[in-house]
């Protein structure tokens, strides 16, 4: 045995076959359908603000990385790709590549890095690059090109407002809404947001791969619709319109900005589904999705530290350990 | 104009009525501190060793002040004439000078002499290897190189040799402070007396094994065998549980047991050069600090 | 709906390539290595001398305090050497090494020990049971190998209604209890019998997961008109074979951190120590062997092996083919909670479980990555800690806060670990961690 060096580590000696890279790439995949659908949809506007989108974001990142922060290269593990993607289902078709790569910028660079990198952020990357943008650029940001209208155009495509936006300036009643449409994604919006259908399979293959588990989308979804329903709207187009669909399922689950904890989870998605109600009936956005989210992304960290897991063994009053 | 006006007045009154709350509470909820305290504390090195005994620099500058005298109380890291103004800023007489201490590894296992037998595959951490198994040196007692101790130096002064894959203590950086000595989990480490000009005799090593054992293990271990013992005149040598050990306080620094050493396990550092008896296989790096002096 | 515990734990692949092999004997080395720390608790006495004729069964060491085991000599010999021999894991142990001559071992192959009759059996008080058991120097033998002597004697004012036998062994690769299960049913409720009078339970339960259907059904079938006893078949999951999880899903209580299972009313036991002391008391043999398992995935021959105690690893990995050729890792014990070992030429110990050969290209870990909050560890941790949280608090040394944060309560079962993406360390960490809180609160303890 002399010649054979044996290898030693601490149990357990057997690993789980997911990764990081895993994950991420798995939530790439449940993302397709979405991206595939918003190229059909808004055609060539789409395919330039997500290649734009998803090249700023890894180019970025593989810059940061390499002159900046140093350290072994993890481009290849796939969150900047999501970032990207998200990104880009956040924007609208028409948006110049300039304000896209601003987008990129703020996402990778303040959202990601300036925290200490992937698994130090607070805040969702992508979706604090598309509050920055809104808030910076109002005016593209709202323009939202029809879809299947104008597919072989980009900046100069037709645009018009959002379900939500119409509803807001009281141009168009709940009842009136086309739900199918909706569903399936005849109403303008960002690209995510067009159709239902398509974020709902990425977000069942996301559940079904045990990437993300039911907690937080369904609690959002929920909250949702029982709010609606108590202010007199009927919940389905609460849900189906904007972004309701697309943040519950891709930017709220994010791991590194979401609770620990399956209470924390619901917690945090009910608060998520409140505050987005809250936003669009009262406040000065039609949508309140993005905020909803970054302002519970903020919350995370209170929420770990309040709602532990309950310990084996813990009886009511008998918290021995806390002392 | 009156808009500017209103809104300097608002604004400076405010500023004003600031300032005077805060000079209030600063002066009712001041703390009188002796102020030989702060004096103390800009003369210390500020790394909160825990070489003096207290718990950092502070407590040791509040030790001082409020000492009647200096007796016990020294700061490892602090050059003679910053005691000597300590002593100053206090009044009091200067405290018996203590030997200036450093840091020596009772153990010479580099890779030359030790051959890796298995490897490790885990956290650079020497207690979590400690605690799994020997150490992929094949040594139980020896030095496992991850470096628990690089990461207590405050003064950096330690670092691992990636050719040689132990720790070496670098003596003009080490303050003797200790702090090293409590993180290494097989208490390698020891702080022994500087000694004149740094030079100073120790066994490298802390094989407790009978001597067949160890030699099994490792060129330059220790065996027991008491040769050193014998040679010694000056009763500095003791060997006990197969290990001889120097006493630095009775050691004359005649460099006798070095020679007879057959496993060349005792260590004579920074002797001049000419007189040096560099033994076989013994960290090179050694020879650069006697031409540094 | 199978019975599980409810909180945390995970499914693992469990490669029980040796389920349903029967137990193969291994014959007594002629030269036996026996180290008198094979226990938790202090080291063992050595009680012979060098150059003495010692008889099988004879007690070489003795145990120093309460919580130590009595160690015997597996053969028949002369004690050739008293001194240090390296354990499995390179630190140097107390050890005896005896020899057989050519008739010592001639006398060993005949020679059975007189068991007691039915009606000597009878007549054996409670007291007389746990003294035959610490006599015979009998320890846990589900793998921690803590003296039974100890767990049988509960504290006084406790109260303990129900044994139960564990036979969840919800390790992968092992397969040792399930083989005794089958093949020596009778004697594991003849034990389980003798711990009941021991300790005044009147009720006892056999957990077994039911990956093991033949094992379920074989002790079913001996314990027809016998309402004592019951078995429960169990969903495989694992940490069940911990002790607080396995009280968990048999009868749904928990046991209040910082306290032993009686507290709930329970003892558990492992069936391979039920049967361990059926031979003490009926065979009036001391622990002088165990089963175990070897196996890995390039084994050829794996088994289970009832091996006498001092016995060289070495020995036993031959008697299954040897070590394969692609060898990256031993390990003593089960994958997810066995130790790495470093020298085949230790020898067999009572705690020693299985022999698990993991070939190279599985040995090693994957690179470390940071960590993406993804909260896995949180979720599969059976005792309900953060492991995510530990691991840097441990990092800066944080004792006062991992404690709190209830380090303690860990079971080391390496559920975060496995379930890491990032392939963080964590419970290397944490074990450290709970490692120095121990140092600290002793520490403490002292000053005050």
């Amino acid at each position: 045995m002399d010649d054979k060096r044996l290898i030693v580590s601490g149990s357990p000696h057997m690993h789980t076959k997911d990764t990081v890279k895993g994950k991420m790439w798995g939530v790439v995949v449940a993302l397709l359908p979405a991206v595939i659908f918003s190229v059909y949809a808004f055609g060539l506007g789409a395919l330039v603000v997500i290649f734009t989108s998803v090249l700023g974001c890894v180019m970025i990142e593989y810059l940061i990385q390499r002159y900046l922060v140093g350290g072994k290269l993890t481009v290849t593990n796939g969150s900047a790709v999501i970032t990207g993607l998200l990104l880009a289902m956040n924007l609208p078709s028409n948006l110049p590549i300039w304000i896209i790569l601003i987008g990129c910028l703020v996402a990778i660079g303040l959202g990601k890095y300036a925290f200490g990198g992937l698994g130090q952020n607070i805040f969702n990357p992508a979706i604090l690059g598309r509050v920055f943008l809104l808030i910076s650029f109002p005016q593209q940001m709202t323009t939202w090109p029809v879809p299947f209208v104008s597919r072989g155009s980009y900046l100069d495509a037709a645009t018009g407002a959002t379900v939500l936006g119409r509803m807001k300036m009281n141009e168009l009643m709940p009842e009136n809404v086309d739900l199918m449409g909706s569903f399936i994604g005849q109403m303008g919006g960002s690209l995510g947001e067009v159709s239902a259908v398509a974020l709902l399979l990425g977000g069942l293959f996301l559940i079904v791969r045990r990437i993300i588990t039911w907690h937080i989308p369904l609690s959002i979804m929920i909250t949702v619709s029982v709010f609606s329903w108590l202010a007199g709207i009927n919940p389905l187009v609460s849900l189906l319109s904007g972004g309701v669909l697309l943040g519950s399922i891709f930017m709220a689950t994010d791991y590194v900005t979401s609770p620990m904890t399956r209470n924390g989870m619901i917690l945090y998605g009910v608060m998520i589904g409140v505050i987005t109600m809250v936003i669009r009936l009262w406040g000065a956005y039609p949508e309140g999705v993005s905020f909803a989210i970054l302002i519970m992304n903020g919350f995370t960290p209170l929420i770990n530290v309040y709602m532990r897991p309950k310990r084996f063994g813990e009886r009511r009053g008998n918290k021995v350990w806390r002392k | 104009m009156e808009l500017v006006v209103l809104s300097v007045a608002i604004l400076g009154g405010l500023g004003i009525a600031s300032a005077v709350i805060l000079f209030i509470t600063a002066k009712r909820f001041s703390i009188k501190e002796n102020p030989k305290i702060a004096e103390i504390e800009e003369l210390l090195p500020g790394a909160n060793c825990g070489g003096c005994g207290r718990n950092g620099c502070h407590d040791f500058a509040v030790a001082c002040a409020e000492a009647k005298t200096l007796d016990g109380l020294h700061c490892p890291s602090c050059k003679e004439e910053t005691m000597a103004k300590i002593a100053e800023i206090t009044g009091l007489a200067k405290a018996v000078s203590v030997k200036p201490k450093v840091a020596v590894l009772h153990c010479n296992g580099t890779c030359d002499n030790r051959p890796r037998k298995s490897y490790y595959d885990g956290p650079m951490s020497c207690h979590i290897e400690n605690s799994l198994y020997l150490g992929a040196r094949g040594c139980a007692y020896g030095c496992l190189g991850c470096g628990d101790c690089v990461d207590a130096c405050r003064f950096g002064a330690l670092a691992i040799n990636t050719r040689t894959g132990i720790v070496e203590i670098d003596t003009e950086k080490c303050v003797g402070c200790g702090a090293c000595v409590g993180a290494c989990p097989r208490h390698l480490i020891e702080l022994r007396n500087k000694g004149p000009k740094g030079m100073r005799v120790y066994v490298a090593c802390a094989n407790r094994d009978k001597g067949a054992l160890a030699m099994k293990e490792c060129r330059v271990s220790c065996i027991g065998c008491g040769k050193c013992v014998k040679v010694c005149t000056h009763d500095a040598i003791v060997v006990g549980d197969n290990l001889a050990a120097i006493d630095f306080e009775k050691c004359k620094l005649c460099k006798k047991c070095v020679a007879v050493c057959p496993r060349n396990s005792i260590v004579a550092v920074n002797f001049p050069i000419q007189k040096a008896i560099m033994a076989e296989g013994q960290i090179r790096e050694e020879v650069n600090y006697v031409e540094n002096i | 709906m199978l019975k599980t515990f409810n909180k945390g734990g995970i499914h693992i692949p469990e490669y029980k390539f040796t389920a349903g092999n029967p137990i193969v004997e291994l014959p007594a080395p002629r030269e036996a290595v026996v180290t008198f720390s094979q226990h938790i608790g202090a080291i063992a006495v050595c009680c012979v001398k060098q150059g003495e004729h010692v008889e099988r069964g004879q007690l070489i060491a003795k145990a120093n305090g309460v919580v130590s085991a009595n160690v015997h000599t597996p053969i028949s010999g002369t004690v050739k050497s008293i001194g240090k021999w390296k354990t499995a894991f390179g630190y140097p142990c107390d050890t005896v090494t005896i020899v057989a001559s050519d008739e010592d071992a001639a006398y060993d192959a005949i020679s059975i020990p007189t068991a007691r009759t039915d009606e000597e059996v009878a007549a054996l008080t409670a007291e007389d049971i746990k003294s035959i058991v610490a006599d015979a120097g009998v320890v846990g033998l589900g793998g921690a190998a803590f003296p039974t002597k100890v767990k049988l004697t509960p504290p006084s004012g406790s109260n303990p209604e129900l044994l139960i036998l564990n036979g969840a062994e919800c390790e992968p690769f092992l397969t040792n209890d399930h083989a005794l299960m089958v093949s020596c049913a009778d004697e594991i409720i003849e034990g389980a019998g003798y711990i009941m009078r021991a300790t005044g339970v009147k009720r006892a339960v056999i957990g077994i997961e039911n990956n093991k259907p033949d094992a379920v059904s074989c002790i079913k079938d001996r314990l027809k008109g016998n309402p004592a006893i019951s078995v429960v078949a169990l969903e495989t999951k694992y940490p069940q074979g911990g002790e607080k999880q396995l009280i968990k899903a048999i009868i749904g209580r928990e046991v209040p951190n910082g306290n032993l299972p009686v507290s709930v009313g329970v003892i558990v036991q492992n069936v391979g120590t039920a049967y361990a002391i059926y031979r003490a008391v009926r065979l009036r043999e001391p622990l002088i062997s165990r089963i175990m398992t070897v196996s890995g995935k390039n084994v050829k021959n794996p088994g289970n092996f009832r091996v006498f105690l001092g016995t060289p690893l070495k020995t036993v990995i031959d008697a299954a083919g040897g070590i394969p050729e692609n060898t990256g890792k031993i390990i003593v014990g089960g994958p997810m909670m066995g130790r790495a070992l470093v020298s085949v030429d230790a020898p067999t110990i009572k705690g020693v479980s299985g022999i698990v050969i993991v070939p190279e290209e599985e040995s090693r870990r994957m690179s470390e990555e940071p960590c993406i909050r993804c909260g896995a560890c949180v979720e599969v941790c059976p005792m309900g800690l953060e492991p995510y949280l530990l691991m840097p608090l441990t990092e800066n040394g944080e004792w006062d806060l991992l404690n709190r944060h209830g380090v303690k309560n860990c079971i080391e079962c390496g559920c975060c670990a496995y379930s890491c993406p990032s392939s963080r360390p964590l419970l290397d960490f944490i074990r450290l961690g709970k490692f120095k809180v121990n140092e600290a609160v002793r520490r403490k303890n002292n000053q005050n």
